[in-house]
């Protein structure tokens, strides 16, 4: 049995090997490359290599950088929240409403990304620009004499653009969730009194919530860290704290300030992913009471 | 059925029918519901019985027909509102909620006092044996135990009627048992009126108090089960509750009160004219059954009791307590079935031994 055991293991251990080496190749790699030059010292063309921590010192106490994390976590939060209650809504008719093709109408959640990001955003540009398709739909409607500036080149139109790209991502794992849900539970919940209204509170929501956490992760986790939307959308109040990651990585030529900031914010996005999770674990029992 | 509110209709179904499409799950059913009765619904698979008992719970309406309930129509009437309880073939317990809340979910809109809350959920655990429970996570319990809790969850909503969906068909042979006793028990002393759907007749016959056996869509007879068993009134219905023994058989004149028939094997004899179905002529019989106990292998030395014939048997099954003899009769291809108690003494026969098998009259059951 022990010997079964054993062989077995090895058999496992060489059949993810190369998705182990892979994945520590690309991932693993670069991490530590980068927590390692977060320690360093960029000294014009060179790197001194002595361990220290100045580079997170002015991370963490310069106006600037925490102005910039400040606003890419407030960027990010708000995406988040938007794409989670606009996908649920969604998520929730093609589970209980759509009864026939709910794999064409999967299908067609995903459409957009049959297109390049970058595609989609300048696709935005056209749509909320001072000559924009909106801005000439309201001019042409009468409802406004001259085009809207606040909608370009602001946080808003980061907001709209990266809500609307991550929209899949929440649809598809609440969608889940919710398929999840036994409708007897639903019809219980009716029999015992519930109208809709309450029904949905104390068991759909409760019993989705995994899908929500989810959705929630995933779309808060990669947007704190964008830098195309912003760069191209945002203007210079939209900018996040990856744009300034990017300029120390490449203008500024200060790699190891980079690094530290990248790890800081790291950190910050784990420690908030911490919490969310921790805070929707008990959004089930809270509901009960 | 409590004394005092014995015959009193507590639901009424005037010819409601049910279509999906082109299926015609229900064709028509008629019935009255006692206060205070143990009803069961029994039939085969897909005869349509989930599509009625959920047309009661108010989860499904009628295509055509009226369903009344406490003298109310129940035409859209949501499932909220209605003095109904299910209690789902699968449980339906609710995974996010502990033992306590899931038996308490009805209450909480009422918005009593926590004291008077808890007391009321652990008096509905009591009544189905499991008394400080409450704490419990939904996921421990096992099949027996959310049984109990779905029953506990509809008890505590005091509901003029609760409807069991097959509720012990996921339950092993010797719970279901024992849970058939106790929801007998638990229904007489609560009074409340049980609506229960089976596909098991056995579980019919046991726990009702009435029963309705549909077939395709009908109710084909709807009697106390020894009226069903006794005088099942279509060969279907007799041989859905228990077994039966079918003979070909034509009337060849009546006297009186009894009726002359010549039935195959049997051979020639009078039977009661009470054994004839209401409204049907004796010239109309074609058919007629016994029961496998109404027949008897004569052992050596007993009593003749005039209507004996010549058999042959082919095979025995013994179960303990009774032996099954398929035996074979001069002038019938098919063997009959015969069942003997195996009363201290009694040997079993052997296939091939030469016999004797007797019968009475009155255990002639003749079908429409
Ligand atoms: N929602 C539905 N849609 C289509 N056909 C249904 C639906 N519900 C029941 N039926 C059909 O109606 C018939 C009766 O079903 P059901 O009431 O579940 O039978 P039972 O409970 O006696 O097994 C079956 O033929 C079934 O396929
Ligand atoms: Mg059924």
């Amino acid at each position: 049995m022990s010997i079964d055991a054993q062989n077995e293991g090895r058999k496992g251990l060489l059949l993810v090997s190369p998705t182990f080496a892979y994945a520590i190749l690309l991932l693993a790699a670069p991490l530590i490359l980068v927590i390692l030059f977060s320690f360093w010292t960029q000294d014009y063309l060179d790197l001194d290599t002595t361990p220290t921590l100045a580079n997170y010192k002015e991370a963490w106490t310069a106006p600037l950088y925490r102005e910039l994390m400040l606003r890419s976590l407030r960027i990010s939060v708000l995406v988040t929240t938007v794409t989670v209650l606009s996908a649920f809504p969604v998520a929730y008719y093609v589970s209980f409403r759509v009864k026939e093709r709910k794999a064409l109408w999967l299908f067609l959640i995903t459409a957009p990304f049959w297109t390049s990001y970058l595609l989609r955003v300048f696709l935005w540009k056209v749509i909320l620009g001072y000559n924009g398709v909106f801005n000439s739909a309201l001019l042409w409607a009468g409802i406004i004499d001259e085009p809207l500036q606040f909608i370009l080149y602001n946080v808003n139109a980061v907001v709209i653009t990266l809500a609307h790209a991550w929209a899949p991502f929440a649809i598809l794992p609440i969608f889940v969730a919710l398929e999840k849900i036994d409708r007897s539970l639903l019809e219980a919940a009716e029999d015992l009194g519930d109208g809709p209204v309450r029904r949905f509170f104390r068991i759909t929501l409760p019993l989705a919530i995994p899908g929500v956490m989810a959705a929630t992760l995933i779309v808060l986790i990669p947007t704190v860290g964008d830098f195309i939307t912003p760069r191209l959308v945002g203007g210079t109040e939209g900018l996040m704290i990856s744009n300034m990651i990017q300029v120390q990585f490449g203008k500024a030529n200060n790699a190891p300030l980079g690094a530290a900031l990248a790890v800081s914010s790291m950190f910050i996005v784990g420690g908030l992913s911490l919490l969310i999770f921790l805070a929707s674990r008990r959004v089930g029992r809270v509901a009960e009471d | 059925m409590t004394a005092a509110n014995a015959d009193k209709p507590i639901i009424t179904l005037d010819n409601v029918t049910r279509s999906f499409g082109a299926v015609q799950a229900l064709r028509g059913v008629s019935a009255e519901i006692r206060e205070g009765e143990f009803f069961s619904l029994l039939g085969p698979s897909g005869c349509g019985k989930t599509t009625l008992l959920r047309m009661i719970a108010g989860f499904d309406e009628p295509t055509t027909g009226t369903i009344t309930l406490d003298g109310k129509p129940m035409a859209g009437i949501a499932a909220n509102h209605r003095p109904t309880n299910m209690v789902f073939q699968s449980y339906a317990i609710f995974p996010h909620l502990s033992v306590g809340d899931n038996v308490g979910y009805g209450l909480k809109k009422k918005r009593l006092p926590k004291a008077e809350y808890d007391r009321e959920v652990e008096e509905a655990l009591e009544m189905v044996s499991l008394g400080g429970y409450g704490p419990r996570a939904a996921h421990t319990l096992s099949g027996g135990q959310r049984q109990r809790v779905a029953l506990a969850r509809a008890l505590i909503m005091r509901p003029k009627v609760i409807l069991l969906d097959e509720p012990l068909s996921a339950l092993d042979k010797k719970l279901r048992e024992q849970m058939q006793i106790e929801l007998r028990r638990l229904q007489r002393s609560v009074g409340i009126t049980f609506i229960l759907v089976t596909h098991d007749q056995e579980e019919a016959l046991i726990m009702s108090d009435r029963i309705a056996v549909m077939f395709d869509g009908q109710i084909a007879q709807l009697d106390s089960p020894e009226a069903l068993y006794r005088k099942p009134n279509t060969q279907r219905v007799a041989s859905f509750i228990g077994v039966m023994n079918f003979l070909e058989a034509k009337a060849s004149g009546e006297k009186g009160d009894k009726i002359s028939l010549d039935i195959q094997a049997l051979g020639k004899l009078d039977i009661p004219a009470s054994a004839l179905p209401a409204g049907m002529k004796s010239s109309e019989i074609t058919r007629v059954g016994v029961r496998p106990e109404m027949m008897s292998i004569v052992l050596e030395g007993a009593k003749s009791t005039g209507h004996e014939i010549d058999a042959e048997i082919a095979e025995s099954e013994y179960y303990g307590d009774m032996t099954y003899y398929l035996v074979s009769l001069p002038g019938k291809d098919e063997p009959v079935t015969i069942s003997m108690r195996n009363t201290a003494g009694r040997a079993v026969l052997e296939p091939g031994s030469k016999t004797r098998v007797s019968f009475s009259p009155e255990s002639i059951v003749v079908f429409r």
